[in-house]
């Protein structure tokens, strides 16, 4: 690295990501992650209080009506939906994929992501509510 | 960056994107149904009988630790890098790396325990 090169420090704000919708939409994405560990741990506390018996499980529900976490899991849910459906628009240039020497044109890769995930969520919708 | 020096980076990258995948395809079911859907009452909430005899599959115990592990390393990497690039608290990397990755861990661990001790 030459002299200069090293006197030269950007200046850069902590609310860089203010300055463009594109950086903020990039910000609230990553934040994303804070909300999918906050749901491994509820999932958690749902598993362990459905392991401990039918009392624990009707005093889980019971706090999980609670309004401030009804209001946290919907914001929560956003989030994750969020991730879910830019993870799907991604996968056609993160992934390309050749059916019979011709590629599968990045739509209908999407499309198959997106019905992938249909079936999954209603496999586990049936577990869930039987 | 060092050219050819080896790292770990790039299998944590690789559990960061696997476990996008989990977590996109999973999470938003289950944090629907259990957490807006049955405690709004929308959906009567699951017999317990039912839940317990699913939850205690074995291939139920072992798809929630998946799912867990999965989505914690996925998580811990992309909170490492909003805090590296967001905060710009990139020279304390080690210490956000240290903390973020052992706490997906110790999740995952938790994870294993509650699904194969506890339910």
């Amino acid at each position: 690295m030459s002299y200069f090169a090293r006197l030269y420090k950007p200046r850069m704000s902590v609310f860089w990501w203010m300055s463009r919708p594109t950086y903020l939409m990039f910000v609230l994405r990553e934040l994303s992650s804070v909300f999918v560990a906050w749901f491994i741990v509820y999932l958690l506390l749902f598993a362990r209080a459905v392991g401990q018996g039918p009392e624990q499980y009707q005093r889980f529900l019971d706090w999980a009506a609670s309004p401030w976490l009804i209001a946290l899991n919907i914001v929560a849910f956003l989030f994750v939906v969020y991730h879910a459906i830019t993870f799907a628009n991604l996968t056609p240039q993160a992934m390309v994929v050749k059916l019979r020497g011709r590629t599968v044109p990045g739509p209908l890769m999407a499309a198959s992501v997106y019905v992938g995930w249909l079936v999954v969520s209603a496999i586990l919708a049936w577990l869930v509510v039987g | 960056m060092a050219g050819n020096k080896k790292t770990i980076e790039p299998f944590l990258w690789l559990g960061f994107s696997g476990g996008g995948v989990v977590a996109a395809l999973t999470l938003p079911v289950l944090l629907f149904l259990l957490g807006i859907a049955i405690p709004l009452g929308w959906i009567a909430a699951p017999d317990y009988a039912h839940l317990a005899a699913v939850l205690r599959h074995p291939l139920t115990r072992l798809g929630v630790v998946v799912i867990a592990a999965m989505s914690l390393i996925h998580a811990a990497h992309r909170l490492r890098f909003t805090l590296h690039d967001g905060l710009k608290l990139g020279k304390y990397d080690a210490v956000i790396a240290t903390v973020c990755y052992g706490a997906a861990l110790a999740g995952a661990a938790l994870a294993a325990y509650i699904m194969f001790a506890v339910v």
